[in-house]
């Protein structure tokens, strides 16, 4: 099973043309499995949740009791890509499964959709959102370590509470970095082999061969994204990560959550005096105007 | 590339006697299975080795298929009637000549003889760049070779072109929309019956195929009621070659005139987009109006709306235009010449 299809372009060359249409299947399967297995994992071998003592408790009273976690701005950015990134993938891959209809139209709209929503995302993550703050860093690797040895059995101290975003988060949004900026660059060229109202159709901006190679990487980060956002909702569906959703929809998580799960030295919050009790910021994240805007 | 070769491929050939065993035979060889009613298009396919199906199912030996029968509502056609069968059968050229008169229009008398009306309706597009085995979008590639700057697009679709831009070319089809005939259809879950117009599809829903069959769906018969039976019909077909092409565009309407005005009509044209466009807002727009020359000319400006020409095509849009204002205003001068009875 040969997971692209390959054509005999007119000059004899053997060229790619686009992923085997089975590969839908298997991100599908791949997404199920994953959840089957992390969802098994959690119901009878994970052991509940343990960090290391924070140096300094913080005071609960000072901090407020909805903490802000994502503006205004960056829900709506998410609630747009996911809206768009929803009708992406079911223009692209329903016509092929279930039910055939006019897709192309609303695949290109929705895919200019989701460009200029990332494209408005990256200047707003960039200049005015704490940048850094879903990139791992030194002490998430070395928590995932730790993290690691515990499930072995072997010792190691506990990780410390998470950062705004735990390394979960930070990988995931990385590899919807890789397999969406694929899908959207080469989309993009897409574009100017059907008719748009962005720009005149040219079906040889490119040799065949390159043609070939962006059909495939679009159609292989397509796929990718369908296991990755099944594994987006299952994540945001547990009651243990209900608050975290709730962030994404009303933009805040509640004071206990905050306390249990983050560590106001990584992810502080402004108290309700100017006196506290937290050790001072540690990490990049740490900037305040960058507290309550990360997507 | 495409290079005729002499000797037909090898495969292997199923000849079925009933509906049952050929549709199973179709459901089981799926993709690998191939449909051969008249053979006139088959043998191109197989003998450049464009398509290579393992099994080939000849229709050929089914008598159901065969013949045009009375119903209670019109006529049944049988998908392997062939086209000189309908072009001659005295119940169609008297209640349903407009379907006599398009496929006495098609290719010459020897493929009349050898087509019949479910492969007509059926063919698969002229597109030389697809029929070249070049790897375009309704071959499953990535590109369009005739929507491009330099492409030979002279025959291809004004209308309703998407990334791909063949067109249908059956004379058939158009007549058979405007006597809102029925298509029966069967698949491994029973039979379908669907409105002449819903068995063509464009590019925009599957952009490899023409029509809505499956592999393992097979066209059994057609039926015309007898809703338009005695209409006032129009039909006319422009090619290159008046002895033998395919249609560069076509037009087909079945009129019923009462006290001056145009009571009832239904208005198709073919030729023009990947499927045989039924004109219902030019049906709309001149119901209740004279059959004239006025008329005609607001339904041919109508027609054309939203036609967008490729580089080589653009005389296909008042050519349109003219062929559905003749539809209207025209009845009378329709230019084809009678099937004689010889």
């Amino acid at each position: 099973m040969d997971p692209l299809q390959w054509a005999i372009d007119p000059w004899g060359k053997i060229v790619p043309i686009h992923i085997a249409w089975f590969l839908i299947w298997v991100a599908v399967i791949a997404g199920l499995l994953f959840i089957i297995v992390h969802a098994i994992y959690l119901r009878y071998f994970a052991k509940p949740k343990q960090f290391e003592p924070g140096a300094a408790p913080v005071l609960p009273t000072r901090i407020p009791e909805h903490v802000p976690r994502h503006s205004l701005t960056a829900r709506a950015f998410h609630w747009i890509m996911a809206a768009s990134m929803f009708t992406l993938l079911f223009t692209a891959f329903l016509p092929k499964v279930v039910i055939q209809f006019d897709w192309v139209t609303y695949h290109w709209i929705a895919g200019a959709v989701l460009t200029l929503s990332i494209v408005f995302h990256i200047i707003h993550a960039s200049f005015f959102m704490d940048f850094w703050s879903i990139w791992p860093d030194r002490i998430d690797l070395r928590d995932a370590k730790r993290r690691v040895l515990r499930f072995m059995g072997k010792p190691a101290p506990p990780p410390e509470r998470f950062a705004k975003y735990p390394l979960e988060n930070k990988l995931y949004h990385a590899a919807i970095i890789a397999a969406g900026l694929s899908a959207i660059v080469t989309g993009v060229f897409m574009m100017f082999r059907v008719r748009t109202i962005f720009f005149p159709r040219n079906p040889y901006l490119f040799s065949d061969m390159t043609w070939g190679m962006m059909y495939v990487l679009h159609g292989l980060a397509g796929v990718g994204l369908i296991a990755l956002i099944m594994m987006h909702v299952y994540f945001g569906l547990p009651p243990e990560k209900r608050e975290i959703t709730k962030s994404m929809i009303f933009g805040w998580m509640d004071r206990d959550f905050y306390l249990n799960e983050h560590d106001p030295a990584r992810w502080p919050v402004e108290t309700s005096a100017v006196e506290t009790s937290t050790p001072p910021a540690r990490s990049q994240g740490a900037r305040t105007e960058g507290l309550t805007d990360a997507g | 590339m495409a290079v005729i070769r002499d000797v037909m491929p090898a495969f292997e050939l199923a000849q079925p006697n009933s509906i049952a065993d050929a549709q199973k035979l179709l459901e089981q060889q799926g993709e690998n299975g191939w449909v051969l009613a008249g053979g006139m298009d088959s043998f191109d396919w197989l003998k450049d080795r464009i398509k290579k199906p393992k099994v080939v199912v000849d229709l050929s030996g089914i008598a159901e298929l065969k013949g045009v029968r009375a119903t209670p509502d019109g006529i049944e056609i049988g998908a392997m009637t062939t086209l000189t069968e309908v072009v001659q059968h005295p119940v169609i050229r008297e209640k349903y000549k407009l379907l006599a008169e398009s496929a006495e229009l098609v290719a010459s008398p020897q493929i009349r003889n050898q087509g019949t009306i479910g492969g007509n309706v059926s063919q698969d597009a002229r597109c030389w760049y697809y029929r070249a085995g070049w790897p375009c979008y309704r071959a499953g590639g990535n590109i369009c070779y005739a929507d491009t700057p330099e492409g030979r697009n002279r025959e291809h679709a004004i209308l309703h072109a998407d990334r791909c831009v063949a067109v249908n070319p059956s004379d058939c089809a158009p007549a058979l929309i405007a006597l809102d005939a029925k298509f029966v259809i069967r698949t491994s879950k029973g039979e379908r019956v669907v409105d002449a117009e819903d068995y063509f599809i464009g590019p925009d829903i599957d952009i490899t195929r023409l029509h809505i069959l499956r592999p393992g769906d097979l066209l059994t018969a057609i039926r015309i009621p007898s809703t338009w039976a005695g209409a006032q019909f129009y039909f006319e077909k422009v090619r290159d070659r008046n002895v033998w092409d395919f249609p560069l565009l076509n037009v087909a309407s079945a009129m019923m005139v009462s006290s001056g005005s145009i009571e009832r009509i239904r208005l198709a044209v073919n030729g023009a987009a990947a499927r045989p466009l039924r004109l219902k807002l030019v049906e709309d727009a001149v119901r209740g109006k004279p059959p004239n020359a006025a008329t005609g000319e607001m339904a041919g400006k109508l027609a054309v709306q939203g036609a967008v020409p490729l580089q080589f095509n653009a005389y296909k849009i008042p050519l349109m235009r003219n062929l559905v204002k003749r539809a209207i205003g025209g009845v009378k001068e329709a230019t084809w010449t009678p099937y004689n009875g010889q």
